[in-house]
C-alpha cells in the first residue's frame, strides 16, 4: 500500500472514489483538498448510499415553502408565519461520549433551524438503547439525558416531548434522534446561499478547535468494534451559551436584513459552510484560513477545513453592511470575522499562511459526490421469521400480564427523563412531554401546532414497509389527538450497514412505506436525515425509522383532550376497527421474548377516516383521547387511569383485543351525555362503548379471564419502572 | 408605572416575564445588561435563564454586570426588585438576599409543576397572597436549593414538599425591607389556565400591585 492510498483510506475514503477526485482535479488532491473530499463525500455529508431512493419521498405541496436540500424545511402555516423544521440523528458520538454527544445534536439541529431565520421553539427527542439491567446502557441512558437537558435547558430552547424507549438491538448502538421545530415571519426566511460576487464571508462564533475532526466520515459513516473507544477525540463539545447568544445575534441580523445568506457550520465544518453556498448561488470563493479565529495554535489547514467545533455560523453579507454585522457580533459578545469572497466563476480558491492549498470546482464537494445505488435484497430470514408465529389460544393471567407491561420501560412513564428537561419555556406549552402529540400556541394567532415523533423498530424489523407506513399514520393520529391536521414529515432514517442488500432492502422498503402514507394523507416529506452503519461487530440494529410529523389545529381546541382528564363517571369508548395483532406487540416481547409474525398493513382508508374523527373529538371538548400503540388497548386504558387517578371497568369481547396492537384504534374518555355513535357513523368509523371510569380498580372483563389490578399498584408500576431500575 | 426586565446574555424567561406582565395589565420593557440606566423604570425583575452560561457558579458573573448597579440602587431606594429563578441566584450573588442557592439534593435538574405554601405576606412578592395560601407553580432549575448557614434569611414561600433539599423548603425569601425578593418556582408560567395553572397571577399581581404602590409615592 503506497502512503497516499494509507491516506485517504485512512479518511474513510475508497481506492475508486480518489480516483474520482483526480478526475475532477486532472491531478494529484493536495492534503487540505483530499480532506475536504473525504468529509463532504462521507455516508453522513453526501447521502451516497441513499440520495438515489429519497426521491421518492412525496416532497411538494402548495405551503411548501422550502422542501429537502436546505438546512431545514419550511412550510406556511398562514397570517405571514412559517415553520422550519428538521430531525437528525447523533448516534454514534452518543455511544462514544453520551453527554456530549447527545448535547451537541441539540446543538446541531438548532442551528439548521436557525440558519433559515427562525427562532428554534421547541425539541423532541427520540432515543432509544438496549436494556437497563445493563450497567453501560444506564451510563449510556443517564448520559444522553443529562447531555439534551444541559444543553436544551441552557441554550433556552424547550425540550417538549420524544420518546425513549430499550431493545437488545441498541446495546451496542444507541439511537439519538433530535427534531428541532422554528417559527418565523415570512421575510425573515433565509436561504444557505452565497449572493453574488463581492459578498464577504464572516464566520462567526465559537473559535475553531481540533475537536470533531473526522466526526462525519470516521465516526458517522463507519460502524463499531472494540476499538471505538479510541475515537471520542472525534465527538465535539458542546458551549450551550454560545449556542444561545449565536442565535440571538442571527436572529437580530435577520430582523435587520443585514445578511444575504447564511450556513451554520456542522458535520464537515468549513469544508462545507464554504462549498455549498456556493454551489448554490453558482459561485465561487476565495478564503483564507488565517483569517479564521482559532482556539490552538499549530493546526494545519486540512485541520482547521475539518473541524467540526460547534457554535460556529458563516454568514454572506454585502460589503457595505459588515460593520453592521460586526456591531451586533460584539453586543452578542460573539467573535465573527471576515474570512472569505465570494468570487465569480465556480472555483473554491483557499489559501493558509501564504501558500494556496486547495483550489477545487465548488459545486464538486456537495454535487459531484458518489452515489451508489446497491443492491438490496429480501433477507432470506424474513419468510422463516413471519411463519414463526406464538400460539395465542390460550389466556393468559390477565392482571399479571397488564402489570409487566406497565413495568416495561420502553411503556412506563418516562417523566424521569423528561422532568429533567424545560418543557415550558416560551409559555407556549399546551400539551407536553408524556402525551401522544405535543400541542403548542403560536401567541398571538389562533393557531396551536402539533408534533408527534415516532419509531417502531420491531414492526419494521418484521416488515419494513409496513411498519413505516403505519408509523406515519400513528403520528397523524396523534397530532390528531390533539386537534391538529397534519401538514409536514420529517424522517430519520436509522439503519444498519447500507453494503449489505438485506440492509438495504429495509431501507428502501421503508422509504416505500412512508411514502405510501404520505402521498395518501397528502402530506410531503420536508427533510430527513440518514444513519447508516448503526451496526456493532456486525450485528445491524433493527431498521428504525424515525417519524417527526408537524400538523396544525387552527382553530385550537378550547381544551384540547389530555390523558390526565378522564374523571369518575365518564364513559370509555373505543373507536376504530378492533383487530388483533399480536406480531411484533409488546405482549409477545415482555412475556414471551419473542419476535415472529408479521404484522398487520394498515388500511388507507380507515387511517383517514380516525383521523378525521380524531380531530372532531379533540374539537368537542373530549376529555381523553389516546391513540392506542405499545401494549394495546389495556396499556392505553392504564395509561388514562394512571394518570387522571381514577379507576375503569371495561369489557371486550376477546382477551387478546386487550393486547392486541393493531393500527388505526383510539380510546376515549366521554361525557355519558355525548353521542359518539352518531358521530363516529358520521366519520365510518366503527365505535364502541367499552365501560366506565370511576372507582379505584382497573377491571377488564374478556370471555376468557378478567384482569382486576388496583389502581395504586398499576401506578407504582408505570411511574416507578425507569427510577427503580437506575437505583 | 413600568418594570424593567433585565437581559443578560443567556437569559432565557425575559420575553415570557414581560408577556406575563404585560397580559396583567402591568407595563414592562426588555433592559440590556450592559445599560446603567434603567430608564425611569418604578421596579426591575431579573429574570430565569443562565446569565453568562452559569460560567464559575450561577449569577457569579452577573453580579458585575454594570446594569447591576442601578439595581442595587432601586433595592436601597426601597423600590420593588424581583428575582426569579436565575434571577433568585443573581440577587443572591449580589448580596441583595441572603443565602446561595446550590445544586439540587438529587442533582438533576427538575421541571415540573410544584405546591407551594405562602408564609409571610409583607413582601413585594407576596402581597396579594393570604398567609398559608397554596398555589401550583412550576419549578424549572438545577440550583435550586437554597441554604442560609446564618439561618436568619426570610423565608417567604415555602414548598409543600422537598424537591431539591432547600433549606426551611424555601421557595422564595425576602430581604427585611420585604421590597426585594427572590423566588425559585416560575410565577410568569403560571398565569394562563391553558399552561396549566393560573396561581402565578397571586404574585405577579401583588408585585405589580407594589410597584404601584411604590411609584406613586
Amino acid at each position: 500500500m503506497s502512503e497516499q492510498t494509507a491516506v485517504h483510506r485512512a479518511l474513510g475514503m475508497t481506492d475508486g472514489e480518489y480516483d474520482s477526485v483526480i478526475d475532477i482535479l486532472g491531478r494529484e488532491p493536495r492534503t487540505a483538498e483530499l480532506a475536504m473530499y473525504s468529509v463532504m463525500w462521507s455516508e453522513h455529508c453526501s447521502y451516497k448510499s441513499s440520495r438515489s431512493h429519497l426521491g421518492r419521498f412525496p416532497s411538494e405541496a402548495p405551503w411548501v415553502v422550502v422542501g429537502p436540500g436546505e438546512n431545514a424545511g419550511v412550510v406556511d402555516l398562514g397570517d405571514g408565519w412559517l415553520a422550519a423544521l428538521r430531525i437528525e440523528s447523533h448516534n454514534h458520538p452518543s455511544f462514544v461520549e453520551p453527554y456530549q454527544g447527545a448535547a451537541t445534536g441539540v446543538g446541531g439541529i438548532l442551528r439548521d433551524v436557525f440558519t433559515m431565520g427562525a427562532r428554534p421553539i421547541a425539541l423532541w427527542d427520540q432515543i432509544r438503547f438496549g436494556p437497563l439491567d445493563i450497567p453501560k446502557n444506564r451510563y449510556l441512558f443517564g448520559g444522553v439525558v443529562a447531555g439534551i437537558a444541559g444543553y436544551g435547558n441552557a441554550v433556552g430552547v424547550p425540550t417538549v416531548g420524544g420518546e425513549v424507549a430499550f431493545d437488545e438491538c441498541y446495546s451496542a448502538n444507541p439511537l439519538v434522534n433530535v427534531m428541532c421545530l422554528g417559527i418565523m415571519r415570512r421575510e425573515q426566511l433565509v436561504l444557505g446561499t452565497a449572493g453574488s460576487a463581492g459578498s464577504l464571508a464572516l464566520l462567526l462564533g465559537k473559535p475553531t478547535g481540533r475537536d470533531g475532526i473526522g466526526g462525519a466520515s470516521v465516526l458517522a459513516s463507519a460502524s463499531f468494534d472494540d476499538e471505538s473507544g479510541a475515537k471520542r477525540p472525534s465527538v465535539q463539545v458542546g458551549d450551550p451559551f454560545e449556542e444561545k447568544k449565536l442565535i440571538e445575534a442571527c436572529l437580530e441580523l435577520y430582523a435587520r436584513g443585514l445578511v444575504v445568506g447564511v450556513q451554520d457550520l456542522g458535520a464537515a465544518g468549513l469544508s462545507c459552510a464554504t462549498s455549498e453556498p456556493a454551489a448554490r448561488a453558482g459561485m465561487g470563493m476565495d478564503v483564507d484560513l488565517d483569517a479564521v479565529h482559532v482556539r490552538e495554535s499549530g493546526m494545519t489547514a486540512a485541520e482547521l477545513l475539518m473541524s467540526e467545533s460547534q457554535e460556529r455560523m458563516m454568514a454572506f453579507v454585502e460589503p457595505s453592511r459588515v460593520d453592521d454585522v460586526l456591531a451586533v457580533a460584539s453586543k452578542w459578545e460573539i467573535d465573527a470575522r471576515v474570512v472569505g469572497t465570494v468570487t465569480a466563476g465556480h472555483t473554491l480558491r483557499i489559501r493558509f499562511q501564504g501558500e494556496l492549498v486547495a483550489e477545487v470546482p465548488a459545486a464538486s464537494l456537495s454535487e459531484a459526490a458518489p452515489r451508489y445505488d446497491r443492491p438490496a435484497a429480501e433477507p432470506a430470514w424474513l419468510r422463516p421469521r413471519w411463519a414463526d408465529t406464538l400460539d395465542h389460544s390460550e389466556a393468559p393471567d390477565l392482571g399479571s400480564v397488564l402489570l409487566a407491561l406497565l413495568d416495561d420501560p420502553s411503556i412506563a412513564s418516562a417523566a424521569w427523563a423528561f422532568q429533567q428537561y424545560d418543557h415550558m419555556l416560551f409559555l407556549d406549552t399546551v400539551v407536553g412531554p408524556g402525551h401522544d402529540g405535543s400541542l403548542l400556541r403560536l401567541k398571538g394567532t389562533d393557531k396551536g401546532l402539533a408534533v408527534s415523533t415516532d419509531g417502531n423498530g420491531r414492526l419494521c424489523f418484521l416488515d419494513p414497509f409496513r411498519g413505516a407506513e403505519r408509523l406515519v399514520y400513528e403520528a397523524a393520529l396523534n397530532v390528531a389527538v390533539v386537534g391538529a391536521e397534519p401538514m409536514a414529515v420529517v424522517d430519520n432514517l436509522n439503519f444498519g450497514n447500507p453494503e449489505k442488500p438485506e440492509v438495504m432492502w429495509q431501507f428502501r422498503q421503508s422509504i416505500e412505506g412512508i411514502s405510501a402514507a404520505c402521498e395518501h394523507l397528502g402530506v410531503p416529506v420536508v427533510g430527513g436525515n440518514v444513519s447508516f452503519y448503526n451496526e456493532t461487530d456486525g450485528v445491524d440494529i433493527h431498521p428504525t425509522p424515525v417519524v417527526g410529523l408537524l400538523g396544525m389545529a387552527e382553530p385550537m381546541p378550547d381544551r384540547p383532550p389530555r390523558l390526565d382528564a378522564a374523571a369518575s363517571g365518564m364513559d370509555v369508548w373505543m373507536f376504530g376497527p378492533p383487530a388483533i395483532d399480536l406480531a411484533g406487540s409488546s405482549l409477545e416481547r415482555v412475556i414471551h421474548g419473542h419476535l415472529g409474525g408479521r404484522p398487520m398493513g394498515a388500511d388507507p382508508d380507515m387511517a383517514t377516516a380516525v383521523i378525521a374523527l380524531a380531530r372532531r373529538l379533540a374539537a368537542r371538548g373530549t376529555a381523553a383521547l389516546h391513540d392506542v400503540s405499545d401494549g394495546g388497548l389495556a396499556v392505553a386504558l392504564a395509561e388514562i387511569c394512571i394518570r387522571s387517578e381514577v379507576g375503569a371497568e371495561i369489557s371486550v369481547d376477546d382477551w387478546r383485543l386487550a393486547f392486541s396492537e393493531a393500527p388505526h384504534l383510539l380510546l376515549a374518555a366521554l361525557d355519558p351525555g355525548f353521542d359518539a355513535a352518531s358521530l363516529a357513523a358520521a366519520a365510518g368509523v366503527p365505535a364502541v362503548r367499552l365501560g366506565t371510569f370511576g372507582g379505584d380498580r382497573i377491571i377488564l372483563r374478556s370471555p376468557d379471564g378478567t384482569c382486576d389490578i388496583a389502581l395504586s399498584e398499576a401506578a407504582e408500576a408505570y411511574t416507578d419502572s425507569i427510577p427503580r431500575r437506575l437505583r | 408605572m413600568s418594570v424593567a426586565v433585565v437581559v443578560f446574555p443567556g437569559s432565557n424567561c425575559e420575553h415570557d416575564v414581560v408577556h406575563a406582565i404585560r397580559a396583567l395589565g402591568g407595563e414592562a420593557e426588555l433592559v440590556w445588561h450592559r445599560d446603567t440606566d434603567l430608564a425611569g423604570a418604578d421596579a426591575v425583575v431579573l429574570p430565569g435563564g443562565f446569565a453568562h452560561g452559569d460560567a464559575l457558579r450561577t449569577g457569579a458573573i452577573a453580579r458585575f454586570s454594570p446594569v447591576m448597579a442601578s439595581v442595587q440602587s432601586m433595592a436601597e431606594s426601597g423600590r420593588p426588585v424581583l428575582g426569579i429563578c436565575n434571577g433568585f441566584q443573581i440577587l443572591c450573588e449580589a448580596g441583595l438576599l441572603p443565602g446561595a442557592l446550590i445544586a439540587n439534593r438529587d442533582l438533576a435538574f427538575i421541571c415540573r409543576m410544584i405546591e407551594v405554601e405562602v408564609t409571610d405576606t409583607a413582601t413585594v412578592l407576596t402581597a396579594a397572597a393570604r398567609l398559608g395560601q397554596r398555589l401550583m407553580i412550576p419549578l424549572n432549575s438545577y440550583e435550586g436549593n437554597w441554604v442560609d448557614p446564618a439561618g436568619e434569611g426570610r423565608v417567604v414561600v415555602r414548598y409543600v414538599g422537598d424537591p431539591n433539599g432547600s433549606q426551611d423548603r424555601a421557595a422564595a425569601v425576602a430581604n427585611a425591607a420585604g421590597n426585594v425578593a427572590g423566588v425559585m418556582p416560575h410565577p410568569e408560567r403560571a398565569t394562563e389556565s391553558m399552561l396549566g395553572s393560573v396561581d402565578g397571577r397571586i404574585l405577579l399581581e401583588g408585585f405589580l400591585a407594589s410597584v404601584r404602590a411604590t411609584s406613586n409615592v
